[in-house]
């Protein structure tokens, strides 16, 4: 116990700088004010894994680690749909988590946000037109913005994320 | 009278606006010890700011013993801020209760949280609802023994008066029987409050929930009352600890230059406890559930040398 | 023919309810009928003590008897010994000698005994009479040597000349007419090790009789035990209360125990009335420490504090049980595995029972918990004996007592979380229909009654101490506070009931008008519960009650020893692939285990050798003829 404390006392603080812009794409007609009134200040994360590779959800866990450190903005990954405002869905909407990824969206509360993360989020990637794969993560659930990228890498995915919500860095 | 009242609409006000501040608190110590910068300690406010504007999803399973729980639970929580010395050694429902009546005003709550777990219908609810119980069965005894031995110290058990009599005594801090049931009655808070060694606030994982898997169906202004209730009742744990075992600051009088040192004695007391317990979740695993009774029932034995010692010890 | 039987019970119960206020406020007369009863004649003396537990009995057999005027469970054999049990309950209390006492408590025992036997059919059933009738006729043999004894000694069979005669017999004389006595009251009221009649008897009867069993009967084993250890035989030893005290914690522990881990909630029920009688003798024996070391005022409390819990003990058991009574009426089973979502079905009796079960919890402001705190008050102040082995003592009845409250929260989230809420888990939960009226109007009664026992404690716990003054001979007042607020020991402890419902009324109202007015978003939309996108929801995934219960079969499994029973059934062609997978993990009870089996046994074996006497020669029996005369003229 006492060693763990020296160590965390001597190496302080490791979080790195806001990142700048993102590219995120935005889909649909919210109205940015709202978003930025209700969830400029919290949002909490429910992250939905349909059917990805699991590159992203490794860059998606590095946001909770020191260097990252999303909580600083006031974001925040629960555990329940129900606590969530907004769902992170990642990998092209397989068969199988389709149904799965509709239910999730329904359990969710009004009024709520979907972010697709990665290019299999968009339409499908590199899995695009399989016959396991019913498309990007609007086929299923409407999706508010997209992030970009194979697997995007945790400061665009943070960038994107504080771009949707309007936060200033 | 006036006095009376506007010191126990005091009382409510700083339990219900500073609970949420002391866990913010928490969590922001946490998070620098993990070597981040974490979330603003102010951030518990506007996540319940969040919560009241989102419409709840409510499960069809669910009866109205679900959606009466947050309400029960903050009720709860609003009358032991009546009833716990914060500002004043005697707030205005003080003589209607004392320690048992908190006791089993907890249990209250714990009581209804419970059965809003088993009403969604889920295998976690049901999981939750069933540890929960456990744990605050098993911490009973400690709570009483511990109430015991200060009750043979103080010879009452009405809050104001131990309060009073032990600031009496200014040597009580480095008295055997004081030190061991405040160490008994911090681990029966862990236990009730639900923070780590006994269970962890912040995880994401179903099986190792206690007090998260209950409310794993709230949502919107119904998950922003229970997250206020829970907040409120560490909060009055940790006054009770600072307060009855170090009441040090806590005014007998109902002028305005005494009650303003009060809080600040208060801020300060609750600001040392609130960096201990930042700094026992960092540094201590979670305990496998079943390890979790011998923990209890280490402080059972503490609570019972504790009174032992108020024997040998006078 | 049974609704006049329990019409002929409501108007007994009524009348014995109107007598006992009139004994509790002071009123006292005596009534002897020499030629009633033989050996002594009937006498019946009404004093406070016998007022309360006629008050007890009216109280709780006036909404019993309008359920069963209103219930389905009739059979004619019921019809004249309900009445029957109802009136021996009440002459129980009243009786002055031991004749009439001795007979009462014959008929009730009798009486219950055919109640319990109601249906004849069932071997269970058939079992749990024989059990009942064997344990409460081995109590009546104790306590007929006991009283037969204490005549002997004294003179006289009557109790008022016990009461003058006690200061004169010697302390090992007083002792064993005690044990005697403890030993049959105590297996009335359904002591450990001494309980296990109970959880057989009271859930095959029918529930309104179980109401009468768990809240009125085994309180007149209560009864008995205060009067054998405080007025029949004087002050007794510390010896007498630390044995009541010992025998009450260890109770009210095992008892919850053994309600946690039951999936009949009628049995539950049954374990949870063996709980409460130990928390009553807890506080009994503590009053009879303090009075044995002359603390009159904590006596008093002590007592006071038993006697409260035996009321409220009457009250919400009898709800409990009415209610339980009306879900097996409706669902066909006691098992609680089978039941579920009844609280939609059954919104009355769901409300009534939730409010029975925060009682029995011993929640903030119902009766239950006014008792506890009485108790724990009463209890926390043992410094006054300066004794260290009596502090001790007290010190374990507090936190056995503690523990048990906990338990006992624990268990009756259990009871009416699993039987009420969530999703039917069995076809009859699902087409559950609610009480008829009169079943509704008796559960809501007692219902409105817990309540006012909490609210009101003021103005019942002065009624209560004149009551236990009146026992221990101890008159002079204890001051216990004011209307609003109970105040015991000068400021040990304050109390107010009424002060916290009514906080608590206005703290819910609070966050409603609070978040109108903030402004929050109103209304919402209902969905499946989140099962983590599961395609199927199902009531199997429910929490079962054996579920519940398992971190308890856990921590407690030095106790309860349990079982593990795994039967897994392969496909006939072939073995990887399984086919039916059956789990039980029952309790085994260590009292079966270590206390009855072998005494069972070894009576059997001795039995089994005497019937070597019985050869079945004419000539051997005619040799046992001349030796029993040649023994007799040697003795005469």
């Amino acid at each position: 116990m006492r060693r763990q404390l020296r160590i965390a006392l001597r190496t302080g603080i490791v979080t790195e700088p806001p990142p700048g812009r993102s590219d995120v794409e935005r889909l649909g007609a919210r109205l940015a004010g709202e978003i930025q009134r209700r969830f400029g200040r919290s949002l909490a994360i429910r992250q939905v894994d349909a059917g990805s590779c699991n590159g992203c959800e490794l860059e998606i866990a590095g946001l909770t680690g020191p260097h990252y450190d999303l909580e600083r903005f006031g974001l925040s990954f629960v555990a329940s749909p129900r606590h969530a405002d907004c769902l992170l869905v990642t990998g092209p909407v397989t068969r199988n988590m389709a149904e799965a990824l509709r239910r999730t969206w329904e359990a969710t509360p009004d009024p709520k946000l979907v972010i697709a993360v990665g290019d299999c989020g968009r339409d499908g990637g590199i899995f695009r037109g399989s016959y396991a794969v019913v498309g990007g993560a609007d086929a299923v659930v409407p999706v508010d913005a997209v992030v970009p990228g194979c697997p995007p890498s945790p400061a665009a995915i943070l960038a994107a994320l504080l771009d949707v919500i309007g936060r200033r860095r | 009278m006036i006095a009376t009242l506007l010191i126990a609409l005091g009382q409510v006000l700083v339990a219900g606006a500073g609970a949420p501040l002391l866990v913010g608190v928490v969590r922001t110590l946490k998070a620098r010890l993990a070597g981040r910068r974490g979330p603003s300690p102010w951030q518990p406010y506007a996540d319940l700011r969040k919560l009241l504007g989102k419409e709840p999803v409510v499960s069809t399973t669910t009866s109205w013993v679900f959606r009466a729980t947050p309400y029960v639970l903050v009720a709860t929580m609003l009358v032991t801020a009546l009833v716990v010395p914060i500002l004043v050694a005697r707030p205005a429902l003080g003589f209607a209760g004392n320690i048992i009546l908190l006791m089993y005003l907890f249990m209250l709550g714990t009581f209804f949280l419970a059965l809003a777990g088993l009403d969604s219908g889920s295998a976690f609810g049901g999981m939750g609802s069933s540890r929960e119980v456990a744990i605050a069965a098993l911490a009973e005894p400690t709570i009483i023994l511990a109430v015991f031995a200060l009750a043979l110290r103080a010879e009452t058990i009405n809050l104001g008066d131990v309060v009073e009599r032990l600031a009496r005594e200014p040597l009580l801090a480095a008295n055997p029987a004081h030190l061991l049931a405040f160490v008994a009655f911090f681990i029966v808070m862990l236990a009730e409050t639900g923070r780590l060694p006994v269970d962890n606030p912040a995880t994401h994982l179903e099986l190792t929930m206690i007090h998260e898997a209950m409310v794993l169906e709230y949502s919107g202004r119904y998950l922003a009352l229970v997250e206020w209730a829970s907040a409120m009742r560490l909060f009055v744990f940790m006054t009770l600890l600072a307060n009855l075992f170090f009441p040090w600051g806590v005014t007998s009088l109902a002028e305005p230059v005494p009650l303003l040192l009060g809080l600040l004695a208060l801020a300060g007391k609750l600001a040392v406890l609130a960096a201990a317990l930042a700094v026992l979740e960092t540094t201590v695993a979670k305990l496998r559930l079943f390890r979790v009774p011998e923990l209890l029932a280490g402080s059972f034995a503490l609570a019972l040398l504790s009174v032992t010692a108020v024997f040998l010890v006078p | 023919m049974a609704a006049a039987g329990a019409l002929a019970a409501a108007a007994i119960g009524l009348v014995a309810l109107v007598l006992g206020l009139g004994g509790v406020a002071g009123s006292a007369w005596t009534v002897v009928v020499d030629w009633l009863v033989p050996l002594g004649g009937l006498e019946l003396t009404l004093d406070p003590l016998a007022g309360l537990f006629l008050v007890l009995v009216g109280g709780v057999a006036l909404p019993a008897s309008f359920y069963a005027a209103g219930s389905a469970e009739r059979s004619a054999r019921g019809a004249l010994a309900y009445p029957v049990f109802v009136a021996s309950m009440c002459v129980v209390p009243l009786a002055a000698n031991t004749m009439t006492f001795v007979i009462a408590w014959e008929l009730m025992s009798l009486a219950s005994y055919f109640l319990v036997l109601h249906e004849p059919e069932e071997r269970a059933s058939v079992r749990a009479a024989w059990v009942y009738a064997v344990m409460t006729h081995a109590g009546l043999a104790c306590l007929l040597a006991g009283m037969l004894l204490m005549g002997a000694w004294t003179g006289s069979l009557r109790f008022a000349d016990w009461r003058a005669a006690a200061p004169g017999l010697g302390a090992g004389a007083r002792g064993v007419v005690f044990v005697l006595l403890a030993a049959g009251f105590a297996g009335k009221a359904g002591v450990i090790p001494l309980h296990v009649w109970l959880p057989l008897a009271h859930p095959a009867a029918p529930s309104h009789v179980s109401a009468l069993m768990s809240g009125v009967m085994i309180k007149l084993g209560v009864y008995g035990l205060l009067r054998a250890g405080l007025d029949w035989l004087g002050a007794g030893p510390a010896w007498w209360g630390v044995a009541v005290l010992l025998a009450g914690t260890v109770s009210s522990v095992i008892g919850v125990l053994y309600a946690l881990v039951d999936n009949d909630l009628k049995k539950l029920l049954a374990f949870s009335s063996i709980e409460n009688v130990g928390i009553i003798l807890i506080g009994v024996g503590a009053g009879m420490l303090y009075h044995g070391a002359g603390l009159e005022g904590l006596a008093l409390l002590a007592l006071a504090a038993a006697l409260y819990h035996t009321l409220n003990h009457a009250t919400f058991k009898a709800l409990l049980f009415l209610g339980a009574g009306a879900v097996v009426h409706a669902t066909g089973t006691r098992n609680m595995e089978a039941m579920g979502g009844l609280i939609k079905r059954m919104p009355w009796t769901a409300a009534c029972f939730l409010v029975g079960s925060a009682a029995i919890a011993a929640l903030p402001p119902l009766n239950g918990f006014v008792s506890e705190w009485l108790t724990f008050v009463a209890l926390l102040q043992n410094t006054r004996i300066a004794q260290p082995m009596l502090n001790l003592v007290f010190a374990l009845g507090v936190a056995g007592l503690a523990l048990t409250s906990g338990l006992a929260m624990a268990c009756f989230v259990k009871a009416f979380g699993i039987t009420f809420l969530a999703l039917p888990r069995g076809d009859a939960a699902a087409r559950a229909h609610e009480a008829p009226p009169a079943m509704r109007a008796a559960m809501v009664a007692l219902a409105v009654v817990c309540v006012a026992l909490g609210l009101g404690a003021t103005l019942v716990v002065p009624a209560l101490v004149t009551v236990a003054g009146a026992l221990t001979g101890d008159r002079a007042p204890v001051a216990v506070g004011d209307w609003l607020t109970l105040g015991v020991s000068g400021g040990f402890a304050t109390l107010s009931t009424l002060a916290i419902a009514v906080a608590l009324g206005a703290a819910l109202a609070l966050p409603l008008i609070a978040l109108r007015l903030a402004g929050a978003a109103r209304g919402q939309r209902r969905y499946e519960t989140w099962g983590c996108g599961r395609m199927l929801q199902t009531p199997r995934m429910e929490c079962t009650a054996t579920a519940f219960a398992d971190p308890f079969r856990r921590v407690f499994g030095f106790f309860y020893r349990p079982e593990k029973r795994l039967d897994i059934t392969f496909h006939p062609g072939a073995r990887y692939f399984v086919q039916r997978i059956e789990y039980a993990n029952p309790t085994r009870s260590i009292f079966d285990d270590w206390l009855y089996r072998p005494a069972l046994d070894a009576l059997r074996s001795v039995a089994h050798r005497a019937r070597a006497i019985q050869s079945g020669s004419a000539n051997v029996y005619l040799a046992y003829i001349f030796a029993a005369l040649l023994l007799l003229l040697a003795l005469a």
